[in-house]
């Protein structure tokens, strides 16, 4: 039998039965949404088709209408490309590495998180699909036999290698997330009473019954997607890092960037979970199961992850000195850097990723919601940071200083990436309103020992 | 309930020991390296080994804490007693490191001052512009502030284990978690100079980003099969009867775990100096795969595919007869990756794997176990008081 420390915080607030958990979970799903989620989904559905215009209109005219040049070949295409790939972090190692891990916490999140990941994953897509311009010919990347003579993918390339990674990674996550659902569903189901909705959430249980033999397949196959789940946390980032660090651009190739990028994603992943979760526990009236320590415990992996971070780029600082090579002294983190004309970039990357995050030391801070929000807002935008000035200011130090330039985005470059936070929200938005947020189901196996008035029995009786 | 390690044990460590000192006088008399090389890169090489063993000790105790982790809580004072090597061995690092210093040994061509002279015919300009970094006094400032940090949080972390046993109250669990806290990140910023300053600058041409990182997992590793190992001896000599088949099995899975990590470390940092193929940083695998190629990727497969098919079911991972010799093979193969770490950059490859080499192996393991059995003999096996370990005694997965 499972006891669980008395020192340990509750997880599940107030005096809740299992019936509790579920209505508290499907109320929104059965009542009518509020307004305030009819204006945000608005927003979103505005902002999602000025992007798709903005795409569209690339398609017909061309990558020339991006900001790219001869020196920067790449720039905004591909920073978004790792930042949203990057954001799509959180959600696996929620609920892989930290299912692995015993990490009873995860169950009030795993859900959002992972259909965040989902989310944020196609949001990463879009990016290397329209970059080859001739999106039509997209699926000459898989390794399908043709008749176009000696056209073959190159298995040389980490770009081939990113094909594979994200869509293995996709792939798993989905079934993941979905498997996860299927209870929940059912629930839901045996809920409804108005027939259409109750025969599509029928559909889509897969003929749950909830028996004991269908729980313990359900367990057995959580863990093995959880096995084959954990190294995909490693691999997909890593191999993202590798297109750039098996190159011999000063600033690219380290041989830190595959644990050092995952390390980042984990960071920025988490803190768009708490941006999320942050207003949804809110609208949703989600407070007691989403409590203040699932927040707190969210931004102690932040300091962790963060930590990794700042440790990782000091190495990079001092080893481009300590290599002697000369072109190293103008890589993204560098003292060029900091003066130079991306000087902004530069600190904007120090000041959101290593300074401000530090605040979370302090535990009233790390433990409120306001600071929690905008921190991660910043962690966010430090990210994004890392991946433009990884970008952005190796190239544009080129070898030959006659070749020196900048970057300049156009309307197109932030169109599109204003544009995928706006399909990206449209999605999560609908995901809110039709699907079980929390994982109810699995909430209910850590009532009885982490439920608030039943660890207060428990400590009564001793 | 006090444990006293038998007088067999005891007398086994005293002969491996004797065997090491034995060892060390023939290799150095054997070394025809040039300055004893060989022989001082001997000694660092285990001295680190078994102190980093002890520094993971406490780093993993740390991360317990930090974690808010209960389920080792039955049998920390395993990892407790795994750290009490962290003195002994940081003397033997010093020991080195000050011959070189003096002069005596060589290992370190950086501390030359020839070559950062620009007058002499052994000038490299290349390490005297390291020479901001790579000076003797701020190498020792540096080499200082590691030992004596690592040493305090380590003592720290014990002598609130034993109050808390003596007085009780949660004060010493939330003291140990704070310090756990600092300690990380001490320890994540430490631990990459000393594998910088001790490690890397013997190479003093070359540079890897994640070499730090693949160090790391060794010591982990081997830090957490020592651990398992213990446990399986002491429950087999009827002590800890609250350690039950989940505890054993969650040491599995960090066998299994790190094992794995360490094989991602070494993969990341192989492939990504293959495919760039810079010569600058080839030079370390060449000098690798030309004169020590059968044991660099017999060593490297080992620790991948070992851990990777034995350890992979759950019942393999419970069973002493798959995860005893997994973690003894284990911890030997990955001390010879550490002395393809320091060897061949030390003697330029001019030195091989000896039946000496595997004698002062041997020693040091003796006087590892020694110290640390005598630290598990001043202690309580089972610590008392701490919050967690009712939770811990009730684990069941």
């Amino acid at each position: 039998m499972h006891q669980e420390a008395s020192i340990r915080e509750p997880l599940i607030l107030g005096e809740k039965t299992y019936k509790d958990i579920t209505d508290d979970v499907i109320r929104p799903i059965e009542g009518k949404a509020s307004k305030l989620w009819y204006i945000f989904f608005t927003v979103a559905v505005i902002t999602a088709l000025y992007g798709i215009g903005q795409i569209l209109y690339l398609l017909g005219t061309g990558v020339g209408v991006w900001g790219l040049n001869k020196t920067i070949n790449w720039a905004w295409d591909i920073t978004n490309f790792v930042w949203w790939v990057g954001i799509g972090h959180a959600g696996t190692l929620i609920s892989a590495v930290l299912l692995l891990f015993r990490q009873k916490w995860r169950m009030a999140i795993n859900r959002s998180a992972e259909a965040m990941t989902i989310f944020a994953v196609f949001m990463a897509g879009i990016f290397p699909m329209i970059h080859m311009g001739r999106i039509w010919m997209a699926y000459w990347v898989l390794p399908l036999p043709n008749q176009f003579g000696p056209l073959w993918v190159n298995f040389n390339s980490p770009l081939l290698w990113d094909v594979f990674a994200i869509s293995t990674y996709l792939s798993v996550s989905l079934v993941f997330w979905y498997i996860g659902l299927i209870p929940d569903f059912a629930t839901i189901r045996d809920r409804l009473k108005k027939p259409l909705p109750k025969h599509i959430y029928s559909v889509l249980s897969f003929g749950w019954s909830g028996s004991a033999k269908q729980w313990q397949r359900f367990e057995e196959v959580s863990l093995v997607l959880a096995g084959l789940a954990t190294p995909l946390v490693f691999s997909v980032h890593s191999i993202v890092s590798m297109d750039f660090a098996t190159s011999v651009v000063p600033g690219w190739h380290s041989t830190v960037f595959p644990p050092y990028f995952v390390a980042g994603a984990v960071f920025s992943g988490f803190a768009m979970v708490q941006n999320l979760v942050i207003v949804m526990r809110k609208v949703m009236h989600l407070e007691n199961y989403i409590t203040i320590k699932h927040v707190e415990y969210m931004n102690i992996v932040v300091i962790v992850v963060g930590g990794i971070v700042t440790v990782a780029y000091l190495a990079e600082f001092i080893m481009a000195w300590y290599s002697g090579n000369p072109y190293e002294d103008f890589i993204y983190l560098s003292w060029d850097a900091a003066r130079g004309p991306y000087g902004w970039a530069f600190w904007s990357l120090i000041i959101f990723n290593n300074l401000i995050p530090q605040l979370y030391w302090i535990k009233k801070i790390r433990r409120n919601l306001y600071w929690t929000f905008l921190i991660s807002i910043g962690i966010n935008i430090g990210m994004w940071f890392e991946r433009f000035d990884i970008i952005v200011l190796c190239l544009n130090r080129d070898y030959l200083p006659s070749s020196w330039t900048m970057f300049y985005p156009t309307a197109t470059d932030i169109g599109i990436y204003v544009g995928t936070l706006g399909i990206f929200s449209t999605f999560f938005l609908l995901f809110t309103r039709y699907f079980p947020v929390l994982a109810f189901n699995e909430v209910k196996t850590i009532l009885k020992s982490s439920g608030e008035q039943y660890k207060k029995q428990h400590q009564d009786n001793h | 309930m006090e444990y006293t390690p038998s007088g067999k044990l005891k007398m086994s460590t005293y002969i491996m020991i004797l065997v090491g000192i034995v060892a060390l006088a023939l290799g150095f008399v054997n070394d025809h390296t040039e300055h004893h090389n060989a022989f001082w890169a001997n000694l660092l090489l285990n001295g680190f080994f078994f102190m980093t063993i002890s520094l993971a000790a406490t780093f993993f105790i740390a991360v317990q804490y930090a974690a808010e982790a209960a389920w080792a809580v039955v049998f920390k004072r395993i990892f407790e007693a795994l750290m009490a090597f962290l003195p002994y061995g940081g003397i033997i690092v010093t020991i080195v490191l000050a011959m070189n210093s003096a002069g005596v040994a060589h290992m370190y061509h950086w501390m030359d001052p020839e070559v950062m002279d620009p007058n002499s015919e052994h000038y490299d300009a290349l390490i005297a512009m390291k020479k901001p970094y790579l000076n003797q006094v701020f190498f020792w400032i540096r080499t200082v502030i590691y030992l004596a940090g690592w040493i305090y949080f380590a003592r720290y972390f014990r002598k609130k284990s034993l109050e808390e046993d003596q007085i009780g109250g949660e004060s010493f669990f939330w003291q140990n978690r704070t310090m756990s806290a600092i300690f990380l990140v001490f320890f994540g910023f430490s631990e990459m100079f000393a594998v910088w300053d001790w490690v890397m600058s013997i190479d003093v041409h070359w540079h890897s980003n994640l070499y730090h990182w693949y160090l790391f997992a060794t010591m982990w590793l081997a830090f957490i099969a020592l651990s398992l190992l213990i446990t399986y001896y002491l429950k087999g000599k009827g002590h800890l009867k609250e350690v039950n088949d989940s505890h054993l099995h969650d040491l599995g899975k960090w066998l299994f775990a790190v094992g794995l990590l360490w094989a991602y470390f070494f993969y990341a940092q192989f492939l990504l100096i293959w495919y760039a193929d810079m010569p600058e940083e080839t030079v370390y695998f060449k000098l690798r795969i030309k004169e020590y190629g059968g044991l660099f990727f017999g060593t490297a497969l080992f620790n991948f595919f070992v851990p990777f098919w034995v350890l992979m079911s759950r019942d393999a991972k419970r069973n002493p007869v798959f995860v005893v010799p997994v973690a003894i093979l284990l911890f030997i193969s990955h001390f010879l990756t550490y002395w393809l770490v320091f060897l061949p950059s030390a003697t330029g490859g001019h030195d091989h794997l000896s039946f000496t080499d595997i004698g002062v192996f041997i020693g040091f393991l003796g006087a590892f176990l020694l110290v640390t059995f005598n630290a598990l003999a001043k202690a309580p096996l089972v610590v008392k008081n701490h919050p967690y370990l009712e939770e811990s005694k009730h684990l069941h997965i």
